[in-house]
C-alpha cells in the first residue's frame, strides 16, 4: 500500500466505524437464502430457499452458514457442504459466489473475511459455487480445484534441492522488485479469478507465480520455460483464454495486478520465441 | 514433438498474441483508411479521392499489403471465433443465476468484444460488397479521367457519394463506427497488455492514447456520410 | 519404563554435526526401494516430503485438505528466527539455543534445541533460494525485526504472510517431487489409523474423502507431520479443519503423547464478539513491537468503555495503565507471549476489562505513529510539520509495516485501528506439547515418526514468537530426512510392505466399526456442539490457569460429555460419500480424549511453567513458580480408558543454567 492511499483510508474509514458504533446491539437480521445444492458431480442442481431470522451483524457470512447449517441439522437435514478452513483470509479454501461476486461484494476480502454487516435485515442473498469447467463442484458449493495443483506441478517452482543453496544474502534484490514479488506471491489459489472471468480463465492464477518467480534472481533463470510448460497445462486443463477484461483483478481477494499477466505473456514470448530450444 | 512454431501458435498466449498482432495492424490501418477517405470532402468532384483509389489499387506495394490486409481480417475474425468458442466450452455447462461483471482496469466495452466483433465483420462484408467488390468486380463503375492525366481511373467517388445521399447507409455507416469505437476502445490497450507491455509509467499513456484513438478515428469516418449527407448534397 | 532420548555423546555444539557425519546412510539404489508415508503437507510434512523424495525415497504424502498448499502453517503471520546475525546485535546459534531454552522455561531438550539454532540459518538460505520473497532493506539484503522474549533482532519476515511464503515454497518443492513422480499426492484423503506390523509402523488406513472409501497404504515408516491439536479449545487461533485424530490414533497404537498440558495462549487476538463465534483470529506478534497494551487504571472507565460511553481514545496518558511496561521493564510489551497472556488477563479478571465481554485490553499504535510521523517529516525535512501532517506521516509508516494487519482487524471488528487503539485478548494459538519423539525425531513406536507441531520436542512448556515456523522447517528440511536415516538404514532388506497384510486387514475393520458406530448413533445433537462444549471445558479448567480442583472437575466433565457423545450425537448422511460433519465428528471424538489426557497432565505437574500455570504454585506478585528438583522431566503419557499411564524422560541441562525467568 502506498503511503498516501494508507493515509486516505484512515479518514474514509473514520466515519465508517463511529457509524458501527452506534449500531451496535442491533436487532437480529432476517434473511432469505437462495443456495444452490448438487448431490455429487454427476447429479443435477438445483436452488433452494433458506429463511433465517437470527442473524448478528458481528457475525462472519460463514458463521451465518454455520448457524444455517445447525438449524439445519436440528431438524435432522443434510448441511449446505461449503469449504472453509483458517477463516482469516490466507489459506484459499472458501469460494462461494455472494449475489455474482465472487468472495462477496467487498473488494479485497475472502469469503471467511466477509461479515454479516455489509447487508441488511430483508436481504435475498443468492450463494453458488464457482462456475467452471475445469472446477467440477464435488458437493453443493464445493469445486474442485485439483487443476491448480497440477499447473503449478507444471513448472510453478525453483529446481532447487534441500541444502543446495547459498547465503541468503549473497544476492541482493531490490526492495522495489522483491516487494512487486511479493505482490504476485500473495496469491492464495482460491479460485475466484476463475469464477469472476467470463472466460473462465486461470491466467491470473497461473501469472502471479510465473510473475513472483520470473521477479528474482533465484526464480528468473528457469522463468521462461516455466511460463511455457504451466501455459501449456493452463490449456490442458480447459480453462478459458485470456482477453484482458481485467474481472480477476477486481475480484481478486488478494487484489493481484494484471499486470502480472502482461510478465507472463512476455516470459512465453521469450520462451517461444526467444529461446534457443 | 510439435514444433515451436506450432506449439506457439496453438497455445491460448500464443493466439492471443495473434488477435494482438491482427488487431494492431487493423488499427494502423484505420488511420490511414482515414487519411484517404477525408478527400472525400474536399469538395473537388472527387478527384484528389478518385486518383488515391487508383493509386491505392495500382502500386505494387500497397497492392501486396492490401492481400496482407485481407487475411489479418480474416485471421482475426476466425481466432477471434476460436477464442470465443474456447471461452464458452471453459465456463463450462452451468452458468450463474446471478453474476455481476465488475472490472478492475479494462472498460466495459472488453466483456463484448465477441458479439462487438461479430458485428464489425458483417459491416465489413456489407461494406467491402458495396464499394470494392463494385469497383473491382463489375463494370458499373464508371471510368474518367481527370485533365493532364495520362490514363483513366475508377470513378468511386460518385459510388461513395450516391451510397451516402441514402439516409439509411447514413444511418447504418455512423451505428457502425460506434461499434469500431468500442471494439478499439479495449482492443487498443489490450493489444499492448498482451504483448507484455504493461508498464506503470507507460501504460497510462498507452490507455490514453488508445481511447482517444478509438474515439477519434471512427468519428473522423462517421463524419464523412454525415457530411456529405447534410452538406455536400444540399 | 525410562525413555531413551538417544541424544547422542559429545559437545552440545558439535552432537549435531558428529552425529550427521556418523550416521548409517541408506544408498541410493536402496532408498528407490524404500517407501514413506508422509501424513501432513504443512511446513513439517510438506518439507519432509519434498527432501525425502529429492533423496530418492518412493514418498507417498497425505492431505485432507484439496491442496497442499492449505494446511494452516499458511496462516502464520509473523516470521520466522535464524541465528544469521545479519544485524551485527550480538545473535548467535549459542543465543537462539538459549533464548529457546530460557522461553521454553526449561522444558525442553537441550540437544534438539541447539540443533534447531544450527539449522536455522539453512532454512533461511533455503527459502532464499526457492524464490520466498522475504522483506529487503534498500540495499537488496535481507531485513530483519524483533519478537518477543529476545532482546535481539532475528526475525526474517515477508509482509505478514511468512507463513504463506514459506508453505508455498515447501508446497513448490513438493510440487516438483510430484511432477518428477518421486512423490505420489492424496490430496483429500484423511489419515485415520496407523497400521503396526511386527511392532513398527508400517502403513496408514486413510479415508477418501470424496467417496468415503477406506483405504490401506503401505510403507516401511510413516512420518506424521499433522500439526498440533489447539482445536481441543474449539475457539482457538487454529484453522476450523486442525485436529488432533493422526496423532491420537498414534497414541491409541501405544505412542506416547508428550507433556499435552503445555498450550499456548497467544496474547494478541481479537476478542470473542458472541456464542455464534467460530474462530480466532490472531493478531501478529510483530505487533507489539510498535504497538503499547494498555488498559484502564479506574474499574470506572472500564466499564463506561464497555457500556459504549466511553472510548479508550479519549483517556488521558495518566489515566491509563501500561501494565506490561509497568510489571517488566526490561523487555516490556516484549514480553514472552505466557507472560504478556497471563498479564492481560489478571487485569481483566480485576475488572479493567474494555470490551462489552469484558474480556479485552488495548493494543495502542497511537505512540508509535507519533514517533513515526516525526520521524518522517524530519527525514523530509518537514520541520514545522502539522500535528495532522505528523500523524498522516505516521499512519503512512505504520500502514507499510503493518497494513495488511491492521486491514484484516478492520474488516472483523468493522472499527478502524489507525484511529481506535486495538481490542486484543489471549487465545489459544499452538500447543507445544505432542507426540514423544526422541532425538531421530522418532516416537517410541519404531519407524513412526512425528515433525513440527506433532511433536514435543523443541518448545518445552511455551514457544517464542517465529519459532514455530524455524521448527517445522527444521524437522521437515534438515533433520528428520537425516535422521529417519538411521531406521531405514536397517530396512533395506525388508521387502515392500503388503497392504493385504492381517494387521492392515485389522485396522480397517477396526476403522470401519468406528465410522459405522457414529452413523449409528443418529441421536439429537450436531457435532459442533458437542465441540462447543468440550472447548469451554477445556478453556474453563486447563486454559491460562489450573488448580487441581478444576482439573479434576474438568475431567469428570468430559468424561461425561464423551458418554453423551456417543449416546446423542447426530451425523448426517452416509459413510460412503463426501460428508464433512462426519469427519468432524471423527475429529471431535478424538479431541474428547484429548481433552481428557490434557487435565491428567496438567493435574500431574503440580508446578508452574510457560503456558502451564497451577494458582497453587506461584510467587507472592503472582508469576509463575516451577519446581526443578521435581518436575524437570518430559511428561510422556500412555493411553488407556480408565487411567494414564505416565512415562518420564528426565531432562538433563549441562549447558545451561536454570534460572527463574525474569523479563523485568
Amino acid at each position: 500500500m502506498g503511503a498516501a492511499a494508507g493515509a486516505g483510508k484512515v479518514f474514509e474509514s473514520q466515519e465508517r466505524s463511529t457509524k458501527i458504533i452506534v449500531t451496535m446491539g442491533s436487532e437480529n437480521m432476517k434473511l432469505t437464502l437462495k443456495i444452490w445444492r448438487q448431490n455429487n458431480t454427476n447429479a443435477k442442481g438445483r436452488f433452494e430457499t433458506y429463511t433465517l431470522d437470527t442473524v448478528n451483524e458481528h457475525m462472519s457470512f460463514l458463521e451465518m452458514l454455520d448457524v444455517l447449517n445447525e438449524q439445519i441439522i436440528s431438524s435432522k437435514g443434510e448441511p449446505v457442504a461449503f469449504e472453509h478452513d483458517c477463516r482469516e483470509g490466507i489459506c484459499g479454501t472458501c469460494s462461494l459466489m455472494i449475489n455474482g461476486y465472487p468472495h462477496g461484494p467487498q473488494q479485497g476480502t475472502t469469503t471467511c473475511q466477509l461479515h454479516m454487516r455489509h447487508f441488511k435485515s430483508g436481504d435475498t442473498i443468492t450463494i453458488e459455487p464457482w462456475r467452471s469447467a475445469a472446477f467440477p463442484v464435488v458437493k453443493d458449493l464445493v469445486v474442485n480445484r485439483d487443476a491448480f495443483d497440477r499447473i503449478i506441478q507444471a513448472g510453478g517452482y525453483v529446481s532447487v534441492n534441500t541444502g543446495q543453496a547459498q547465503d541468503g544474502n549473497a544476492i541482493a534484490v531490490e526492495k522495489e522488485i522483491a516487494n512487486t514479488a511479493m505482490d504476485a506471491a500473495t496469491c492464495i489459489g482460491c479460485g475466484a479469478c476463475v469464477a469472476a472471468c467470463p472466460n473462465a480463465s486461470a491466467m491470473l492464477f497461473t501469472a502471479a507465480k510465473v510473475s513472483h518467480l520470473a521477479l528474482l534472481p533465484q526464480g528468473e533463470v528457469e522463468s521462461p520455460q516455466r511460463a511455457q510448460r504451466m501455459i501449456e497445462q493452463h490449456d490442458a486443463e480447459g480453462f478459458g483464454r485470456c482477453t484482458n477484461i481485467t474481472a480477476c483483478e477486481a475480484e481478486c481477494p488478494k487484489e493481484i495486478s494484471v499486470e502480472h499477466i502482461a510478465r507472463l505473456n512476455r516470459e512465453y514470448l521469450a520462451a517461444s520465441i526467444g529461446a534457443v530450444r | 514433438m510439435k514444433s515451436w512454431f506450432v506449439r506457439f501458435i496453438t497455445s491460448s498466449i500464443g493466439k492471443k498474441v495473434v488477435m494482438a498482432l491482427t488487431g494492431l495492424f487493423l488499427i494502423s490501418f484505420l488511420a490511414v483508411h482515414l487519411a484517404g477517405n477525408v478527400q472525400l470532402m474536399f469538395g473537388d468532384g472527387g478527384q484528389a479521392f478518385n486518383e488515391y483509389a487508383y493509386f491505392m489499387t495500382h502500386n505494387p506495394v500497397i497492392k501486396f499489403t492490401s492481400y496482407g490486409l485481407y487475411a489479418f481480417i480474416l485471421l482475426h475474425a476466425i481466432q477471434g471465433l476460436i477464442l470465443w468458442n474456447q471461452n464458452r466450452l471453459a465456463r463450462g455447462s452451468q452458468g450463474y443465476a446471478v453474476k455481476r461483471d465488475r472490472l478492475a482496469t479494462a472498460p466495459k466495452s472488453s466483456l463484448y468484444m465477441g458479439s462487438l466483433g461479430m458485428v464489425i465483420l458483417i459491416f465489413i462484408i456489407i461494406h467491402m460488397v458495396q464499394f470494392w467488390a463494385q469497383m473491382k468486380f463489375t463494370g458499373n463503375v464508371a471510368e474518367v479521367t481527370y485533365p493532364g492525366a495520362e490514363y483513366a481511373v475508377k470513378d468511386l467517388y460518385t459510388l461513395v457519394y450516391t451510397a451516402f445521399t441514402n439516409i439509411w447507409f447514413v444511418i447504418f455507416y455512423v451505428i457502425s463506427m460506434v461499434f469500431i469505437a468500442f471494439h478499439l476502445f479495449h482492443g487498443f490497450e489490450s493489444a499492448f497488455q498482451t504483448l507484455g507491455l504493461n508498464h506503470k509509467k507507460w501504460t497510462p499513456l498507452i490507455k490514453f492514447v488508445g481511447r482517444a484513438y478509438s474515439i477519434l478515428v471512427p468519428l473522423g469516418f462517421a463524419i464523412i456520410p454525415l457530411y456529405v449527407y447534410f452538406y455536400l448534397n444540399q | 519404563m525410562a525413555l531413551q532420548s538417544n541424544v547422542p555423546a559429545g559437545e552440545l555444539s558439535e552432537k549435531w554435526t558428529q552425529y550427521r557425519s556418523s550416521m548409517p546412510l541408506v544408498a541410493p539404489n536402496n532408498k528407490r526401494q524404500l517407501e514413506v508415508i508422509v501424513v501432513g503437507t504443512g511446513l513439517a510434512g510438506g518439507a519432509a516430503a519434498a527432501t525425502l523424495g529429492e533423496l530418492g525415497y518412493k514418498v507417498k504424502v497425505f492431505t485432507f485438505h484439496d491442496s497442499p498448499r492449505r494446511a494452516h502453517s499458511i496462516a502464520a503471520q509473523g516470521g520466522i528466527n535464524a541465528a544469521k546475525n545479519y544485524q551485527n546485535d550480538g545473535d548467535s546459534v549459542y543465543r537462539l539455543f538459549y533464548d529457546t531454552i530460557k522461553g521454553g522455561d526449561y522444558r525442553s531438550r537441550e540437544a534438539n534445541v541447539h540443533r534447531l539454532a544450527e539449522v536455522s540459518t539453512n532454512i533461511i538460505d533455503q527459502a532464499v533460494a526457492q524464490g520466498v520473497p522475504f522483506a529487503r532493506e534498500y540495499g537488496g539484503l535481507l531485513a530483519n525485526r524483533s519478537f518477543g522474549g529476545v532482546q535481539v533482532s532475528r526475525t526474517f519476515y515477508a509482509r505478514g504472510q511468512t507463513g504463506q511464503q514459506l508453505l508455498l515454497g515447501a508446497y513448490q518443492s513438493l510440487s516438483r517431487q510430484i511432477s518428477l513422480g518421486n512423490v505420489q499426492l492424496f490430496n483429500r484423503h484423511e489419515m485415520v489409523d496407523v497400521v503396526i506390523q511386527d511392532g513398527k509402523a508400517r502403513g496408514i488406513i486413510a479415508r477418501n474423502l470424496l467417496t468415503g472409501k477406506i483405504e490401506r497404504h503401505a510403507a516401511h515408516a510413516v512420518v506424521l507431520g499433522t500439526g498440533g491439536y489447539g482445536n481441543v479449545f474449539y475457539l482457538s487461533t487454529n484453522a476450523m479443519n486442525c485436529n488432533v485424530s493422526a496423532a491420537w490414533n498414534a497414541v491409541k497404537r501405544g505412542a506416547y503423547m508428550a507433556n499435552p498440558c503445555f498450550t499456548q495462549i497467544h496474547p494478541t487476538c481479537i476478542p470473542v464478539s458472541g456464542e455464534y463465534q467460530s474462530k480466532l483470529t490472531l493478531m501478529s506478534e510483530s505487533l507489539r513491537n510498535d504497538g503499547r497494551v494498555w488498559a484502564p487504571k479506574s474499574k470506572e472507565d472500564a466499564r463506561l468503555i464497555r457500556e459504549g460511553k466511553k472510548t479508550g481514545r479519549e483517556l488521558r496518558e495518566e489515566e491509563r495503565d501500561y501494565f506490561l511496561e509497568r510489571r517488566y521493564p526490561a523487555f516490556g510489551n516484549l514480553v514472552p507471549r505466557d507472560v504478556a497472556s497471563r498479564a492481560a488477563k489478571v487485569v481483566c479478571d480485576e475488572g479493567h476489562g474494555v470490551s462489552p465481554t469484558g474480556l479485552a485490553v488495548y493494543l495502542d499504535f497511537a505512540d508509535a505513529i507519533q514517533r513515526y510521523g516525526k520521524s518522517r517529516a524530519s527525514t523530509l525535512n518537514e520541520h514545522n510539520a502539522s500535528e495532522a501532517r505528523i500523524r498522516e506521516l505516521g499512519t503512512a509508516v505504520v500502514a507499510e509495516k503493518y497494513g495488511n494487519l491492521f486491514e484484516m482487524y478492520e474488516k472483523i471488528t468493522g472499527e478502524n485501528p489507525y484511529v481506535m487503539p486495538m481490542k486484543i485478548y489471549p487465545a489459544v494459538h499452538y500447543t507445544m506439547g505432542g507426540l514423544w519423539v526422541d532425538y531421530n525425531l522418532q516416537t517410541n513406536i519404531p519407524g513412526l515418526f512425528a515433525t513440527g507441531e506433532a511433536n514435543f520436542s523443541d518448545h518445552g512448556a511455551n514457544r517464542l514468537g517465529a519459532s514455530a515456523l524455524m521448527q517445522g522447517l527444521a524437522d521437515g528440511y534438515f533433520v528428520l530426512p537425516y535422521t529417519i536415516g538411521t531406521f531405514l538404514a536397517n530396512e533395506i532388506r525388508t521387502p515392500k510392505i503388503d497392504p493385504n497384510g492381517s494387521a492392515f486387514l485389522e485396522a480397517e475393520a477396526q476403522v470401519n466399526e468406528r465410522i459405522s458406530r457414529l452413523m449409528s448413533i443418529q441421536g439429537n445433537q450436531s457435532v459442533e456442539s458437542f465441540h462447543r462444549r468440550l472447548g469451554h471445558y477445556v478453556w474453563d479448567y486447563c486454559g491460562m490457569s489450573r488448580s487441581a480442583e478444576g482439573l479434576a472437575k474438568g475431567r469428570q466433565l468430559i468424561r461425561e460429555l464423551r458418554d453423551e457423545f456417543y449416546r446423542d450425537v447426530f451425523v448426517p448422511g452416509r459413510a460412503d460419500e463426501y460428508n464433512p460433519e462426519l469427519e468432524k465428528a471423527m475429529r471431535v471424538a478424538d479431541f474428547l480424549e484429548l481433552g481428557e489426557l490434557m487435565m491428567v497432565d496438567a493435574n500431574n505437574r503440580e508446578e508452574s511453567c510457560g503456558g502451564h500455570f497451577r494458582e497453587e504454585y506461584q510467587t507472592e506478585d503472582g508469576e509463575a513458580l516451577r519446581r526443578d528438583d521435581e518436575f524437570a522431566y518430559v511428561a510422556a503419557w500412555e493411553w488407556n480408558d480408565t487411567e494414564p499411564i505416565l512415562h518420564k524422560e528426565e531432562l538433563v541441562f549441562e549447558n545451561v543454567e536454570l534460572k527463574t525467568r525474569s523479563y523485568k
